[in-house]
């Protein structure tokens, strides 16, 4: 007897491996996995729910937060596709080697900076809006909106396509600032003065300043 | 005026990468970059300082009180600025807000009407001029005021001729709700701050798009036209 299930699973792994020659979203078949909406809900109360848990989180302890985030929030990013975008048409210059430290490096460097945002997370509240997206888009924008007191809600709206291996964030928008199209000028500008190599050493550099965490409580 | 603004936009956004040394939307670069000095050595010696003191030592109902207070204050011009752009509900929504927060919020001091579901909008002269068509003008950099552009900065000047508190006397008691307001202002930008410090490798020209898309998106009330990456041509994975 023929296993559905197999048949699903035979698709996803073409599907994947056709992602992996095109890197783009292509639509494929593929089994039904939680809807993006669903997916960000689902990640963002989990991961709220253990930093507001953990002492050591609360008390300032970076690196069991970044453990957080390297094993909830990493796996549904797609750091290849947000580097590409915030090279713009450097990306076609970088050598495949190249490529590969470029992403290691710009996603440490979100990475951290993610990890600061939700250093400062304290108890707002969550509003997560309905998603408006047909069944067969492979493009969505996913939004969240985060209440505060006297102050307008802040949108925090993830840009998320459909892979292989499920709904994947290239973009995140933050009060309509996209992070992706932030870094595009200071990537362009260090790549026309100093070449790819220039904008490697640059980001490495940072993150290298980056190392020993600060101290807790410290602006 | 939606074509002229896409123009602009992809003109700001693509062009960079073909313009030799300088960004169009920034032609004053080099003097933004010496107001930006200044405005970074007075936050690091004095509006910094003070406000982390502030956030350390004022406990976050009374701070949220104090932000509330000028919120609703704040919301008077909102309305007018919705208005003005002709947004009528909006705008008496935000005057709605107002009654309530005056009233049942006790002077300002409790956002009763954001329980009720009337929410806080965002909105400045700057914004209106945006949303009557005028483009953005080249970026600024304001002393003291930081980020602008020239149509941002003309709408300050509208914001500050108007600003209520301005018209409180004593000329004391007015000086202290304005430093109480600019204390507050700064305590609730530490964490963006620390954030920025964490995240650019050039704070001035992070901070500078940043705010740039910022206005844009609030131009359009947070739906600016969108642009999908794939409809740049330098988009590397077309």
């Amino acid at each position: 007897m023929t296993n559905p299930m197999n048949i699903g699973f035979g698709r996803a792994w073409l599907a994947a491996a056709l992602l992996a020659v095109a890197a783009t979203g292509a639509v494929a078949d593929e089994p039904r996995r939680e809807a993006p909406d669903a997916l960000v809900r689902s990640v963002t109360d989990e991961v709220v729910a253990l930093i507001s848990k953990d002492k050591e989180i609360r008390g300032g302890n970076r690196a069991r937060l970044l453990e957080v985030i390297e094993a909830k929030v990493l796996p549904h990013f797609n750091f290849a596709a947000m580097t590409a975008l915030a090279m713009g048409q450097s990306w076609r210059q970088a050598s495949p080697e190249q490529r590969k430290h470029l992403v290691a490096e710009f996603s440490t460097l979100l990475v951290r900076t993610y990890a600061s945002a939700l250093a400062a997370y304290s108890d707002q509240r969550f509003e997560y809006r309905p998603l408006r997206a047909r069944p067969t888009d492979t493009d969505v924008t996913v939004s969240v909106r985060v209440l505060q007191s006297g102050a307008q809600p802040l949108a925090i709206d993830y840009s998320m396509e459909k892979t292989g291996s499920g709904w994947k964030v290239y973009d995140v928008m933050v009060g309509g600032v996209s992070l992706v199209a932030n870094y595009r000028t200071e990537f362009n500008n260090t790549v026309r003065a100093s070449g790819i190599d220039g904008l490697l050493k640059d980001l490495q550099a940072k993150n290298r300043a980056g190392e020993p965490p600060p101290a807790p409580g410290r602006q | 005026m939606m074509r002229a603004v896409l123009v602009a936009t992809l003109l700001a956004l693509t062009g960079c990468a073909a313009t030799a040394e300088r960004d169009r939307r920034d032609p004053f670069e080099p003097f933004n970059r010496g107001v930006y000095r200044f405005n970074e050595a007075v936050d690091d010696v004095v509006a910094r300082p003070v406000a982390t003191a502030y956030r350390d030592l004022v406990p976050e109902p009374v701070r949220d009180r104090v932000r509330n207070f000028f919120s609703n204050i704040g919301d008077v011009f909102i309305g007018v600025n919705n208005i003005l752009q002709g947004k009528f509900y909006d705008g008496f929504e935000d005057w709605m807000r107002v009654v309530f927060n005056t009233t049942f919020g006790v002077f300002g001091l409790h956002d009763v009407a954001s329980d009720m579901g009337i929410e806080k909008r965002n909105e400045d002269f700057g914004q209106t001029f945006g949303w009557w068509g005028f483009g953005p003008g080249p970026y600024l950099v304001l002393p003291l005021l930081g980020s602008s552009t020239v149509r941002d900065g003309i709408g300050t000047g509208f914001d500050l001729y108007f600003d209520p508190v301005a018209e409180v006397r004593p000329t004391r008691a007015r000086n202290a709700l304005v430093a109480l307001r600019v204390t507050g202002t700064r305590a609730d930008l530490l964490d963006a701050s620390r954030l920025l410090e964490q995240a650019a490798l050039d704070k001035y020209v992070f901070q500078r798009d940043a705010y740039l898309q910022r206005r844009r998106s609030l131009v359009y009330d947070g739906r600016p036209p969108r642009e999908r990456y794939e409809d740049f041509e330098d988009n590397p994975r077309k």
